[in-house]
């Protein structure tokens, strides 16, 4: 059996170090737990909160009166029927505390008139939004977060580490096997808990909103470790993510915090407005919800009346170079050296990647039933139901992260733990890191990886159909195949070919299980528009849940749900 | 290839240890970045050609930071030009492979973790 070059125990690992995964390690080593926080880049900067230009929604009701029920009722809504009700309160009741805490370590919310300043975004029923001038709310929380997981000597970092498989032991989770992304060495981790909290899967999609590392390892990893995942097949899209012209130094999401504060004018390839066709009334201002934009959008380009790169123009033609200048600064000049100017020229945008709905199935301690298994953040599903709320995203890390290393620490100190870690249970994972497969020349991997996403948008988009699901998991199988069971190449440093193998492993997998749960769900629900079924029906209001059996996912439809109580 | 194209000289070490420079020819289409041309050449050309990058395109994960003409850039900033551009790895940090140098703070490294 092949040995580590490096074991390491700890009593937590916490994989991935974004938003979630930073709370969970700060939450547990403050109660005492010795924390293991690794990233497969570097520590606090990858993942999709640094990539958060917009806005983050809390009831704390400094720009109007509020109160978490309203944030909860607007959660539901917007989650078409499917949300499970206890994770998305938890979200709205604990989200203030979570905005507060980053205030008070210094964030920097933008403030107004003394107080901190919320705006209204779509879905919400108030301005309820807070964030960090300008295009700046990812980035500094982020920041903050490194800074105080700094102080916190608790928890040790450690960057450039690809989680590889989790290691299991009479159905617990004893720790990992890992890649040293810079030897190309294997390392196993000793943990008396292990936290999931690795974002989401907009990697599978050729255009994305997020890090390349965002390509649904951790539902893979959990899946693999016998926990359940839900709501797979919800993949929201945001729909208007910059699409021309070539912009650099900008997230392509950058548009949704020029409409809260300028609102800007959505208009299709003839310069019409048109989102009123589609039942939603803009008049120049940030109403229409993500669902329904994506379907507005998607349909006027399809009807031949798209914008010249497929999509639609956004406009603030309207606006002075003064307001622009007042509502986000410096950004003004970034577009600009684009060649963007905004008061002459629209902009063209189209739905992107951006978020995934489904992820690991948890309880309100953010526990898998796995035990030693935990997940937070993004990669936990089912709070946000068929589709997200704006702003729900980075509350929802915060929250269920914290959560996530409040349990992770209490079960520790109850010893409602993982047994120990054993090397015997980790051979197999070990064996893959060592293995040489064939020459990267024989496998373009990075090629393959291309293929996947570019199949993945053309067919297990925003709209599906039983034809383009069945042809994208012939794809995928396809695929597989030309992975085969060994990675690429030998161990090295930074051998991407080689590293892309082992996510492609993961990718796949995932691609697979979207496909499946889009492909049993005859409906069209939120973010799942199945175009030959084209209603909303009441007998598919449950979820959906995917097992691994033998190595391969099994799908299973969960039990009706019933109505849920409105907040009152 | 038809059309305009990019040149990117990239300095690399092969699997020898020795130091060598590669030419690899983009197609160049204005607006692009030279992190689009390197992902390019992955695709098109060699999967094994190692460089840092996380967030593609927002400049927020500061990962990419390169040499183009001896001047420190991050690759998803510069834009590609139709000419010959000249990439190296930063010169004050430890090689790892290609264009990627160990740039993470010496805390949070697992050489230094034991």
């Amino acid at each position: 059996m092949t040995r580590p070059a490096l074991h390491l125990e700890t009593d937590i690992l916490v994989i991935g170090s974004g938003g979630a995964g930073m709370y969970a390690g700060l939450e547990a080593a403050g109660r005492g737990a010795k924390v293991l926080l690794a990233d497969r880049s570097l520590i606090g900067r990858g993942g999709a909160t640094v990539m958060a230009m917009m806005t983050v929604a809390a009831a704390i009701g400094e720009e109007t009166p509020d109160h978490w029920k309203h944030h909860y009722k607007d959660t539901l809504s917007a989650g078409r029927g499917l949300c499970n009700a206890v994770l998305a309160r938890l979200l709205c009741e604990e989200g203030p505390q979570v905005i507060r805490q980053m205030d008070e370590w210094g964030i920097g919310w933008a403030r107004r008139d003394g107080h901190i300043a919320q705006v209204h975004a779509p879905g919400h029923d108030r301005a309820r939004c807070v964030y960090v001038d300008f295009l700046n709310t990812g980035p500094a929380l982020s920041k903050t977060l490194r800074t105080v997981v700094h102080k916190q000597s608790g928890v040790r970092r450690i960057g450039d580490l690809l989680i590889v498989d989790l290691v299991r032991s009479k159905g617990a989770v004893t720790g990992a096997v890992a890649l040293d992304m810079t030897t190309g060495d294997p390392v196993t981790i000793a943990a008396r808990a292990t936290i999931v909290a690795t974002g989401g899967l907009t990697r599978i999609y050729r255009r994305n909103s997020a890090s390349a590392n965002m390509g649904g390892d951790g539902y893979a990893l959990a899946l693999r470790a016998g926990a359940r995942l839900i709501d797979m097949e919800f993949v929201q899209f945001f729909p208007i993510g910059h699409l021309a012209p070539r912009m650099i130094g900008l997230d392509p999401i950058m548009w949704d915090p020029f409409r809260y504060k300028l609102g800007g004018r959505l208009l299709n390839g003839d310069m019409e407005e048109f989102t009123e066709n589609y039942g939603t009334v803009e008049d120049g201002s940030y109403v229409i919800t993500r669902d329904n934009a994506t379907y507005a959008i998607t349909k006027e380009v399809e009807a031949g009346r798209g914008s010249p790169h497929g999509g639609a123009y956004l406009s603030f033609m309207h606006n002075s170079e003064a307001e622009l200048k007042s509502a986000f600064g410096p950004v003004v000049d970034k577009l600009k050296a684009s060649g963007i100017d905004l008061t002459r020229m629209p902009v063209e945008v189209a739905p992107i990647a951006h978020y995934h709905m489904g992820g690991i199935a948890v309880d309100e301690r953010m526990e898998t039933g796995v035990l030693g298994l935990l997940a937070a953040g993004e990669a936990v599903g089912g709070a946000n139901g068929a589709n997200r709320l704006s702003g729900n995203a980075i509350t929802e890390a915060l929250v269920f992260g914290r959560r996530a290393g409040r349990s992770a620490a209490e079960n520790l100190e109850r010893g409602r733990v993982a047994p120990d870690f054993k090397l015997s249970d980790a051979a197999e994972a070990l064996d893959l890191v060592s293995a040489s497969g064939v020459e990267s020349a024989e496998c373009n991997t990075a090629a393959i990886l291309a293929d996947l996403q570019a199949l993945m948008s053309k067919d297990v988009g925003p709209f599906r159909t039983q034809h383009s699901l069945e042809r994208a998991l012939s794809g995928i199988a396809r695929l597989e195949q030309c992975l085969g069971a060994l990675p690429v190449g030998s161990p090295a440093a930074f051998d991407l070919a080689r590293l892309d193998w082992f996510d492609l492993r993961n990718m796949s997998l995932v691609a697979r299980v979207v496909t499946e749960c889009a492909l049993e769900r005859a409906e069209s629900r939120g973010a799942h528009q199945r175009e030959d079924f084209p209603g909303l029906l009441e007998t598919w209001r449950c979820n959906q849940f995917v097992t691994m059996a033998h190595g391969r996912p099994v799908v299973s439809r969960g039990p009706r749900l019933a109505d849920l109580e409105a907040a009152e | 290839m038809t059309g305009a194209v990019a040149s990117l000289a990239i300095a690399r070490r092969d699997a020898a240890g020795q130091d060598i420079t590669e030419t690899f020819e983009v197609p160049f289409e204005p607006g692009q970045s030279v992190l689009d041309g390197l992902r390019w050449i992955r695709v098109h050309r060699d999967p094994t050609l190692a460089f840092r990058y996380a967030c593609l395109n927002a400049n927020a994960c500061k990962e990419c930071m390169i040499l183009v003409d001896d001047k420190v850039v991050y690759a998803c900033l510069a834009r590609l030009e139709a000419r010959e551009m000249r990439l190296a790895p930063l010169a004050n940090k430890p090689l790892l492979r290609d264009l990627v140098t160990e740039i993470a703070p010496p805390s949070e490294r697992l050489s230094r973790a034991g």
